[in-house]
């Protein structure tokens, strides 16, 4: 765990500048890969929204060399951290390759943790009765919990999480993100709403190949984490998304539930909503509450929610933060502002706002068919309504 | 600096890569110097275009200009070709706004004065607390539809909400909640669960009847289409059945 904030690269400390977040996503619904070149512009684009107190970006099929072995990527304050934590991984799993996580000098990237990636396959350390991922996600937690001066914040198949203090834009160029391909991307430009921004802090929240980016703010932090502790999550850095991260990886791997119920967990229709749908609908989402009611998430909130072949977009039930959706092709865009969107696709097909809590999902089981109907029905009849 | 075209009375200049400061700065100094018509192209999120601007300026806007446009806005004319984002209109006291697309949420918030017309859809909380007094009287018309709480603490001003887009019919819920001055005009009806408990329903009077030509007149103008065959539909009126909901809370 990273216990020594103050080491951490903050400027500004509690001082700082109040202003929103940016978040954007953009998917290749026909699994083609592409630079991160656009995504670093648009996310840039939204510069004034954040405060330069975070941020990062999410990339998936990004190394399809090691595409089967798990992609750990550790923050390290000094050697005997990186020590400690390799003697662990050694112990725990196979290390098949670990190198440092390129990066290259950049002004406004003062005091970096380092940083490395670790390819790993889960060996003959795994208890028989436990599948590959929850060992992985309980090795996550224990070198967050118990190991001191490291930091896991990415740990999934084929992808990685890069994040940072800083612009977003500052820390892509610091970790050449114009270099990796990937066929989805989000990004997250920072406003630290009520905690201290720090390199942990910073989005995507990831465990697994789950990640999120978020603008708003999670009230219900408290009751979320206290449900969520209950199945063996930590919360350890320090900010509420990171409930969203383990309440997705339980909701769906745990327990199966189909994004579109997933959506209804979280951002459920009020209740004079539901009083008016018919019975078996009624009946149905009157079990979500009662069974999670605890996962419900409080407070204004957009995030966008992806792991491998799919990108999710979501806001809270009376829309306190902005979503737009643009739709080009096969590729599915999400983001705070529309500008962002056409500054690197001026002719979409479609743009659109979507309505609070309707999820709006781009999958490569339903990917966007060139020419078809306009975006908007595209993506719309891929959310099958429950 | 951008480049600047100029012919004759307008001026054009190419957004890309400039600031927002940097472009209000420009705007005003046109403005100042009694330019009538600024063209800018290729506008991808520069907040406030327009703001605080008091001269008659006409101002043609191409791409997507960026949040609270025409903020604090006292008599230009903006175009926008294309979609604008969140905030249109933040307390503009007089000029107009006219979006060839769609619009962002809480379009007119608080509005003093001044026109905004949309050709398609508005987000949340559109219309938010526009006030009215005296002569100032901001007008809003929708050409689409609103998402929830359209009408959200109304305090004076018209709402038009047209519902042409033929996808779907008026849907948002909390119409008016906590409205307590000004009036809806709305194309079609709604159920009565989708209107905020302070909210009446009404048919148009003639002085109604009045006030929606001349509206649609000039939406029809922006936009094309026929005022006339729009008024042969079904229009109802909602407003706040009580001026000073909470009057006694605090006087007595």
């Amino acid at each position: 765990m990273m216990k020594e904030l103050n080491l951490m690269q903050n400027p500004y400390q509690d001082d700082k500048v109040i202003d929103a977040c940016s978040i954007f996503g953009v998917m290749d619904t026909s699994g083609k890969r592409f630079s991160g070149e656009g995504v670093i512009r648009a996310i840039a684009n939204m510069h004034d929204r954040g405060n330069g107190l975070g941020g990062g970006f999410a990339v998936y099929g990004l190394y399809p060399e090691y595409a089967d072995l798990y992609a750990f990527h550790i923050m390290y304050l000094n050697r005997q951290g990186q020590e400690k934590v390799e003697a662990f991984l050694r112990e725990k799993f196979h290390l098949v390759h670990t190198e440092e996580v390129p990066t290259r000098l950049t002004p406004n990237i003062v005091n970096p943790p380092a940083v490395r990636r670790y390819f790993l396959e889960v060996g003959d350390a795994r208890p028989e009765e436990q599948s590959a991922d929850d060992y992985v996600v309980g090795k996550v937690m224990e070198i967050n919990t118990g190991l001191e001066d490291a930091f896991v914040f990415s740990s999934g198949k084929d992808m990685a999480v890069f994040k940072g203090v800083g612009y977003p834009e500052e820390i892509a160029d610091y970790f050449c993100l114009e270099q990796y391909q990937g066929y989805l991307w989000t990004a997250h430009g920072r406003f630290p709403t009520n905690t201290r921004g720090w390199w942990g802090g910073a989005h995507p929240f990831s465990l697994l190949d789950w990640t999120v980016v978020h603008n708003g703010e999670i009230s219900s932090y408290g009751i979320n984490r206290r449900c969520l502790e209950q199945y063996g999550y930590q919360c350890t850095m320090q900010t509420d998304t990171e409930v969203v991260a383990y309440a997705v990886d339980l909701l769906i791997r745990k327990h199966g539930l189909p994004v579109e119920i997933l959506a209804k967990v979280l951002a459920p229709p009020l209740w004079s909503e539901i009083e008016r749908r018919p019975p078996g609908e009624q009946k149905l989402l009157r079990t979500l509450r009662q069974v999670y009611g605890s996962l419900l998430l409080n407070g204004p909130f957009t995030v966008i929610i992806a792991h491998h072949g799919e990108m999710i977009g979501l806001t809270d039930r009376i829309r306190l933060r902005p979503l737009t959706v643009g739709v080009k092709d096969a590729r599915l865009y999400l983001s705070s502002e529309e500008s962002a969107i056409r500054l690197i696709c001026p002719d979409l097909d479609d743009a659109w706002i979507p309505a609070g809590g309707e999820p709006i999902i781009g999958s490569l089981k339903n990917p966007l068919q060139p020419g078809a109907a306009a975006g908007r029905e595209k993506v719309l009849t891929a959310v099958r309504k429950i | 600096m951008a480049a600047r075209n100029e012919t004759d009375q307008m001026v054009k200049i190419d957004a890309t890569g400039i600031y927002y400061k940097e472009l209000n700065y420009q705007l005003r100094e046109l403005a100042d110097e009694g330019v009538p018509k600024v063209e800018l192209h290729n506008v991808y999120g520069q907040r406030y275009i327009g703001t605080g601007l008091r001269k008659p300026l006409e101002i043609e806007i191409f791409g997507t200009p960026g949040n609270d446009l025409g903020v604090f806005m006292d008599g230009p004319k903006i175009t926008v070709h294309g979609n604008a984002q969140d905030g249109s209109g933040n307390t503009m006291n007089d000029g107009e706004i006219i979006v060839h697309g769609h619009a962002g949420d809480t379009i007119c918030l608080s509005a003093r004065g001044g026109k905004v017309f949309v050709r398609d859809d508005v987000g949340y909380r559109a219309g938010i607390h526009m006030k009215e007094y005296q002569d100032k009287k901001p007008k809003l018309v929708i050409g689409g539809t609103a998402q929830d709480f359209v009408g959200e603490y109304m305090a004076g001003g018209i709402l038009v909400l047209l519902g042409l887009n033929g996808r779907k019919e008026q849907r948002a819920n909390f119409i008016g909640t906590g409205m307590h001055g000004g009036v809806i005009y709305l194309r079609g009806s709604v159920e009565s669960y989708q209107l905020g408990r302070e909210v009446g329903t009404a048919g148009l009077e003639e002085t109604d009847w009045r006030i929606l030509k001349e509206l649609l007149d000039e939406f029809t103008e922006h936009f094309g289409g026929d005022a006339g065959k729009l008024l042969k539909h079904d229009f109802i009126k909602l407003f706040p059945l009580w001026l000073r909901p909470y009057g006694k809370i605090y006087a007595y």
